[in-house]
């Protein structure tokens, strides 16, 4: 809809057109390419401090064994009981704070730090620690394992 | 109306009844009777106060300790034929008491979980020792912790054997210098107590697995740990600690020496939190009580030190790295997760102290000084993302640079005609 | 090259046909911008328009990862600030054209102030623009709180105290502006609902009404420049204006993203409802000259508290700049109106020095 402009230099007018169009595109990208990144959804998948969904597929804990997971930036156990149970818990030891681990030879919980000893139930039944673990809940949705903090 | 009427006799009925509930209730006696009445204090007390003890609750009444007969009116109750014994002596105390409390078969009907070897306990303690071969009456008995009459339950907080009155119960006499003046015992336990980190965990923390007196000296067989090794004792909950220093070359020097096991270095009432100033030979460092820089054990003391120190050097310098790249607002949780473990090592090296070897230290630490290490690596690499978020906007801000000034180019064109 | 031009003109036909293209080609055609020594401060109000859509579009993507409750909302923006892609940059591109959308509608505000474009028939254009900027600091109060942390929470815990010291419906108006006697989950999800309903309701209404006004009426010329005898010279809106604004928002935008990395939006620490409160708490800039003003009132002035007293003068000042086409006579007449002028200068040393004071002052409590 612009009228025609005489200009002193066609080849000029041509050339700015193009640098036009071209940083134009560009800066439309530019734009464009942050917002679509955002939009798609990160692999953590849900903002919530109260659930995780654990990189564990459930057949892949025997019974009588247990794994360690990320909630947060904090430990967790997960383990499944003789009994074929699956529970979960804080991994922090409730004497000084590091990790415990499962123990098949014991079928308990343990803490190596200061010899604590857990039940399965996240009971302290020896050593140091003052207090039980806190537990989690477990939920198996298909093929996945959600683990939430009880509300 | 008539269903209103009857649940409002109903829930008249249900108020009437609630509050007593029949066990509560000492079967009416002719002592509780007169010994309210007399209006005494020293004969009213003990009746008012049973009513409020375990025993009262399972139905028990003044005849099961003091005999008599209950069912007579007068003073007919308390006579001796009937087997009435009044107040029981103090070497007494124990036979009335052990008479349910040590027969298996009668305590089961009421707690099938009750130990029954209190009587055996006892007299294998100090006191029941004094009391028994000495004929020394001034010792606690039975009643001194349990109370007389108003005996309650350990797990009852009102009781005065609940965990978190058990050392002022002790401290009632132990803490009492007039009276421990005859056994030249010192008197400063409670006040030590106390102080210690396991009366702040009972007292502040509600930890109540927490050692106070009992948990230490035995209850019913209170002695001073005339155990073997004081170790068998803190060995119940520091089983790590205990079971390393048992290994070390310490255990033996110890009993050479005569000193207390654990307690040389922690105190034995006095507990403190373990901190690393305990150790080496600096201030308030427990080593150099007997160790210098030129002895090897001094030695050792200082290298122990150096391990512990640099590795919390290290992680709390990870640690301060990640925290500003999550301020950042950078993802470092996966990061700060495994940085954990260097806090864990870091924790059991100091447990390993207790093999007083640089070696055992150093296995934990060096652990420890790996993972701290990779923590720290990866605060830096996410500072570094940072960096280049700027160089992805050096791009863009190129890009619109660019934009600006073609269409600054293009307005003057357009304005040339004018 | 023929064919794509009869294609061209096809389609606008169709269009023209059903919405009326060549009316609003005339109309962007007819509209003129003069051309003189202030005409630079025509550019800020399209600079606000442009920043206000800057908003418009990164809320609406926060939007999408946000999470508005006590529980929520603090790791929904941790997540967002660290999990999402570019999740960083949209926040806080959205916090800094906040800040830059504020300061330039206060610019936009006093140019149009010093230079008397409210004379009539322009009345309404400024009563819409007042309610803008009213609209804009709600939307920057309210927004502050939502990533819910420490120091958000503490500086709407004292903004809506103040509220609490209006005369007779202060106590009403503080339960109602908290959701609750305290500042809570509750206020959360009440500044919410606000900041990503009601205002954005609020502000199409009175957004397309002052652009209509402003289209309506063409710009305003100072009275000084209209009194010049010299023939007058103007610019076509379209193009030559309006790339010209289009070379200020490519600007500003530059501007926004340097900031965006160069200072990224902090997140801090979640906010603790039972901490005590940090030393130092500030609002937000914008907010600080009335702040400070009101913590240099003393406590009683002729038996009435200070703080009452220093509401009931915003209230009074908000009330003037309100009406100062209706109160300026000497202007709507055609004649200078010097003390207008100095109000105008007078209000921005005042909001300037206690703005600086308020950034300069020592903590000691």
């Amino acid at each position: 809809m612009p009228e025609e402009v005489p200009s002193r230099n066609p080849n000029r007018r041509t050339f700015i057109n193009w640098f036009l169009a071209t940083s134009a595109g560009a800066f439309l990208l530019a734009v464009l390419y942050p917002v679509s990144r955002y939009l798609v959804p990160p692999p953590a998948g849900e903002s919530t401090a109260a659930t995780v969904t654990l990189p564990i597929k459930p057949v892949d804990v025997k019974p009588n064994s247990g794994q360690i997971f990320k909630f947060g930036s904090r430990p967790g156990i997960l383990i499944r009981t003789p009994a074929g149970e699956l529970r979960a818990f804080a991994a922090s030891c409730t004497h000084l704070n590091c990790t415990v681990q499962y123990r098949s030879d014991l079928s308990h919980i343990w803490c190596a730090c200061h010899n604590g000893h857990f039940d399965l139930n996240g009971k302290n039944i020896a050593g140091p620690p003052p207090r039980p673990l806190d537990q989690y809940i477990v939920n198996v949705r298909g093929d996945e394992i959600v683990v939430s903090k009880s509300a | 109306m008539g269903r209103v009427g009857a649940l409002v006799c109903l829930g008249l009925v249900v108020l009437a009844t609630w509050p007593v509930p029949a066990a509560a209730q000492p079967p009416a006696e002719s002592c509780v009777a007169c010994h309210l009445e007399v209006g005494d204090d020293r004969l009213a007390t003990p009746a008012k106060e049973f009513g409020n003890s375990v025993h009262a609750a399972k139905g028990f009444g003044c005849v099961s300790c003091h005999g008599g007969d209950a069912n007579e009116a007068g003073m007919e109750a308390m006579d001796p034929a009937k087997g009435y014994i009044g107040k029981p002596d103090r070497e007494q105390i124990s036979q009335v008491c052990s008479r349910c409390h040590s027969d298996a078969r009668f305590m089961k009907r009421y707690n099938p979980a009750m130990r029954v070897d209190q009587l055996t306990e006892y007299i294998t303690s100090v006191h029941g020792r004094r009391l028994m071969e000495l004929g020394d009456d001034k010792v606690a008995t039975c009643a001194d912790c349990h109370t007389a009459h108003a005996i309650k339950p350990p797990s009852d907080p009102r009781s005065s054997v609940h965990p978190l009155r058990v050392a002022d119960t002790c401290g009632s006499c132990h803490a009492d210098a007039k009276r421990m003046e005859a056994y030249n015992i010192p008197t400063d336990q409670l006040q030590e107590y106390k102080q210690s980190v396991h009366w702040k965990m009972v007292s502040v923390k509600g930890d109540l697995s927490a050692p106070t007196c009992n948990d230490c000296h035995g209850n019913h067989g209170a002695t001073p740990p005339g155990i073997s090794w004081v170790g068998n004792v803190c060995g119940q909950c520091h089983v790590v600690q205990a079971e390393l220093f048992t290994k070390s070359a310490h255990a033996k020097i110890f009993v050479d020496l005569g000193t207390p096991g654990c307690a040389t270095c922690h105190e034995n009432h006095a507990v403190t939190r373990a901190s690393d100033d305990m150790l080496g030979l600096g201030e308030g460092a427990v080593c150099a009580g007997c160790h210098a820089l030129d002895d090897k054990g001094g030695e050792i003391a200082a290298g122990l030190r150096e391990r512990i120190d640099l590795l919390r050097g290290e992680y709390d310098k990870a640690h301060a790295i990640l925290l500003k790249a999550e301020r950042a607002g950078m993802e470092v949780s996966q990061a700060e997760f495994e940085l954990s473990g260097a806090k864990d090592a870091l924790v059991k090296a100091q447990a390993a102290v207790h093999a007083f070897t640089v070696e055992a230290v150093k296995k934990e630490a060096d652990a420890g000084l790996a993972i701290a290490a990779k923590g720290y690596e990866r605060g830096v690499q996410a500072l570094e993302d940072l960096q280049f978020r700027r160089k992805g906007l050096a791009v863009s801000v190129v890009i619109i640079l660019a934009l600006i000034g073609g269409l600054v180019v293009k307005i003057r064109q357009l304005e040339r005609k004018t | 090259m023929g064919t794509l031009e009869q294609h061209y003109k096809k389609l606008w036909n169709w269009l023209d046909e059903r919405v009326g293209l060549a009316e609003v080609e005339k109309l962007a055609r007819k509209k003129e911008v003069p051309v003189h020594r202030h005409s630079v401060w025509y550019y800020l109000g399209g600079m606000t328009l442009f920043l206000f859509m800057i908003q418009v579009a990164t809320g609406i993507l926060l939007i999408f990862y946000y999470r508005p409750s006590a529980e929520e909302a603090f790791e929904s923006v941790k997540f967002l600030m660290a999990e999402v892609e570019f999740g960083w940059l949209i926040r806080s591109i959205h916090s800094w054209a906040a800040n830059l959308m504020i300061f330039t509608l206060f610019i936009h505000l006093f140019s149009v102030w010093l230079l008397k474009a409210y004379r009539p028939p322009r009345e309404i254009t400024w009563l819409s623009g007042i309610g803008l900027m009213g609209i804009t600091m709600a939307f920057g109060f309210t927004g502050y709180l939502l990533p819910w942390n420490e120091l958000a929470f503490f500086a709407t815990q004292v903004g809506t105290e103040i509220t609490g010291a209006v005369p007779v419906i202060g106590s009403f108006l503080l339960r109602v502006s908290r959701g609750g006697e305290e500042v809570t989950g509750a206020t959360l999800t009440r500044f919410y609902g606000i900041h990503v309903a009601v205002l954005p309701l609020l502000t199409t209404f009175l957004l397309g009404l002052h652009v209509y006004l402003v289209q309506k009426h063409g710009m305003s010329m100072p009275p000084a420049i209209e009194r010049q005898a010299n023939p007058k010279r103007v610019m076509p809106f379209v193009p030559n204006f309006m790339l010209r604004d289009v070379v200020g928002w490519l600007t500003a935008l530059a501007m926004l993203a340097a900031l965006a990395a160069y200072f990224p939006a902090e997140l801090g620490q979640k906010a603790d409802l039972f901490a005590p409160a940090p030393i130092g708490i500030k609002p937000e800039w914008y907010f600080m000259f009335m702040f400070k003003t009101l913590k240099y009132l003393p406590a009683h002035i002729l038996g009435i508290e200070g703080e009452v007293i220093g509401i009931l003068g915003f209230g009074v000042g908000g009330l003037f700049l309100l009406l100062v086409p209706f109160l300026d006579r000497r202007t709507a007449r055609g004649e200078q109106s010097h003390l207008f002028t100095w109000l105008a200068i007078a209000t921005i040393v005042f909001m300037i020095v206690l703005t600086y004071l308020g950034y300069t002052e020592v903590v000691t409590q």
